[in-house]
């Protein structure tokens, strides 16, 4: 009985917080983008093949301005600008996703653990944590890459390990306030095992500003893998990652400027997205924060 | 307040310690001898070995760790591999390129992203707070070395207003400036917004209003002083942050500053500058955030009883 009643308030609380996020019109921008950037990758999976539109050149038909035959034009190879983006759309979204689900697990495990256990333990993993921390996380990020590597799942290392600092920092300030909690209290005296409690009480109610913060993140590190890709040291070209197409563009910029607007635009929307996801779903569980 | 400075200088000793254990790590599996990167890829291997053995090289890795630290502490960071010159006149050298644009990135924060939050707030559901907010958001989304290239294609390109790249006098630092304060700025104009907004509910701003004070004052001289607490912190944490965005902002405007310089060397293996260039960041960043954390304490004197009372982290 009492299991069925928690149930029925669970899902009151997810509706009721669909329900303000569904109210908020940038939410809802955000929601909307996203799912444009979704259908456009899904649909890159069918209109786009790989070697003759991403990557196979075509000097006969380089740097046409945007419009005509071509949607966004062709770069310096004679490759289809539309085509790359779209190839580019998979990539960016999947990094910053997968950057961001590997840092935060990881920092989510140092975080939830250092915060339920407090004391000694806590202590000895923030210090840890803030001696990572002192390092500049971008600069950090080119050390690893360039131990690792260039490529995407060196990126993708590179990043996840570089973001776990902060994001411990993150999680284990979202579980404090829960751990001293009397229903954390009243699991213990239970009997329940820790691990059992970490998971099962105290991340369920802590997951909220947690939720927000990697959404938000999800945009900076799509930014940053552009970053990283854009001084050379992250994915590099042929692919079509964003940020290797604006360098590549960076010296046609007098003549031909839209090779470096395009993909820098895509960058955009895709940050947008996530910001304006992020934004809301934060106004939509703390309604207390809105202003 | 004094053993707090004290108690946190002292916690710099581990962090830098540490951190320099973890790059003389990450470069110890990063690819490329630097003997050979020293001599050059055609070398003969025998000196190529010679040059191995009288750098080091060959010591087991904590050897050589410890090696460093203990050169390091007599004050000896080593010389750069590429330049043969002492690390430290090399970022010496270089720094006040990178400090300069630091401070003209937190200057027009300050001086713009204050002022429009203040207004946003006071003017909150405007036209100007929907514009502004909207802004942020587009410059929150902006990776900044695109809105860097954007600016060169408009104010050097297009209007030839400004160099595009390179640094030749004092307006060739406006662009790289904007560029490196957007981002933040975006952050800065929300946060003083979203503070101001909650202060100017408060009970002793309609106590202001109440006794006749007009409304400028009570803006600027009440709630002003409470809403900017946050940013302060936010803007000191930041300056670390920017140093970081310094890195890909100096090569989209080729300025030869630090972060171009870490670049170069972390492509190059350049071990002892990657060492000491980090080092100098991060204890740049940890002085930076103590100063921030005292100057807290004066600018709201509440906090002071946490530190008279023994009660600080």
């Amino acid at each position: 009985m009492k299991k069925q009643n928690e149930k029925k308030e669970h899902e009151s609380q997810l509706s009721m917080i669909w329900r303000r996020f569904y109210r908020n019109k940038s939410a809802m921008l955000g929601l909307g983008l996203l799912a444009f950037l979704i259908i456009a990758t899904l649909l890159g999976f069918f209109i786009v093949d790989y070697n003759t539109d991403v990557v196979g050149m075509d000097m006969a038909q380089r740097l046409q301005a945007p419009g005509g035959g071509h949607l966004f034009g062709t770069d310096q190879y004679g490759r289809d600008i539309f085509a790359r983006i779209l190839y580019g759309a998979r990539i960016s979204l999947t990094m910053g996703v997968v950057i961001i689900v590997i840092s935060f697990t990881i920092g989510g495990i140092i975080g939830s653990v250092s915060g339920y256990y407090g004391g000694f333990v806590d202590n000895i993993l923030m210090r840890i944590m803030d001696i990572f921390y002192a390092i500049p996380y971008n600069l950090f990020a080119i050390c690893i890459v360039a131990a690792l590597g260039s490529g995407m799942i060196n990126l993708v290392a590179a990043m996840s390990i570089a973001l776990i600092p902060m994001f411990s920092r993150v999680v284990r300030s979202a579980v404090l306030p829960v751990c001293s909690q009397e229903y954390i209290e009243s699991a213990r005296a239970c009997g329940t095992s820790d691990l059992r409690i970490i998971v099962k009480h105290v991340l369920p109610n802590a997951i909220g500003p947690i939720i927000v913060h990697a959404t938000l993140n999800i945009a900076d590190t799509i930014k940053a893998v552009a970053g990283l890709s854009f001084i050379g040291l992250g994915i590099a070209s042929p692919l079509p990652e964003w940020g290797a197409m604006l360098t590549e563009g960076k010296n046609y910029i007098r003549e031909y400027p839209y090779l470096v607007i395009i993909p820098g635009v895509a960058i955009m929307i895709a940050a947008m997205s996530f910001n304006l996801i992020g934004d809301g779903l934060r106004d939509a569980l703390d309604p207390r924060l809105k202003n | 307040m004094g053993k707090y400075i004290l108690k946190r200088l002292l916690w710099m000793i581990p962090v830098i310690l540490g951190i320099s254990f973890i790059l003389f790590s990450i470069l110890e599996i990063t690819p490329g001898d630097p003997a050979v990167m020293i001599l050059g890829e055609s070398a003969p291997p025998d000196r190529v070995e010679a040059l191995r053995e009288e750098m080091g090289l060959n010591e087991p890795f904590l050897q050589r760790y410890v090696t460093y630290v203990a050169d390091a502490l007599h004050g000896d960071f080593g010389s750069s591999y590429r330049t043969k010159l002492p690390v430290f006149d090399e970022i010496l050298s270089r720094f006040p390129t990178t400090l300069k644009l630091t401070v003209g990135g937190i200057l027009l924060v300050v001086i713009l992203g204050i002022p429009l939050g203040i207004l946003s707030a006071v003017k909150q559901y405007s036209v100007f707070d929907n514009v502004s907010m909207v802004a942020a958001l587009i410059l929150n989304s902006m990776p900044g070395f695109w809105l860097g290239i954007m600016l060169v294609l408009l104010f050097s390109v297009k209007l030839n207003l400004l160099p595009a790249t390179g640094v030749n006098g004092w307006n060739s630092y406006i662009l790289p400036c904007i560029t490196l304060a957007a981002g933040m700025m975006a952050s800065v104009v929300r946060m003083t917004r979203s503070n101001m907004l909650e202060v100017i509910r408060q009970d002793y701003i309609s106590t202001a209003r109440a006794k006749g004070a007009d409304e400028e004052r009570v803006i600027l001289r009440h709630a002003l002083r409470n809403a900017l607490l946050p940013v302060v912190t936010i803007v000191g944490l930041n300056f670390s942050s920017l140093l970081g965005g310094t890195l890909i902002i100096e090569t989209v405007f080729n300025i030869p500053g630090l972060g171009a310089l870490m670049i170069t060397a972390v492509r190059s293996k350049d071990i002892p500058l990657v060492m000491a260039g980090v080092l100098f960041v991060a204890l740049l960043g940890g002085f930076i955030n103590l100063f921030v954390d005292v100057l807290y304490v004066y600018i709201d004197p509440r906090l002071k009883s946490q530190f008279v009372r023994g009660k600080g982290k």
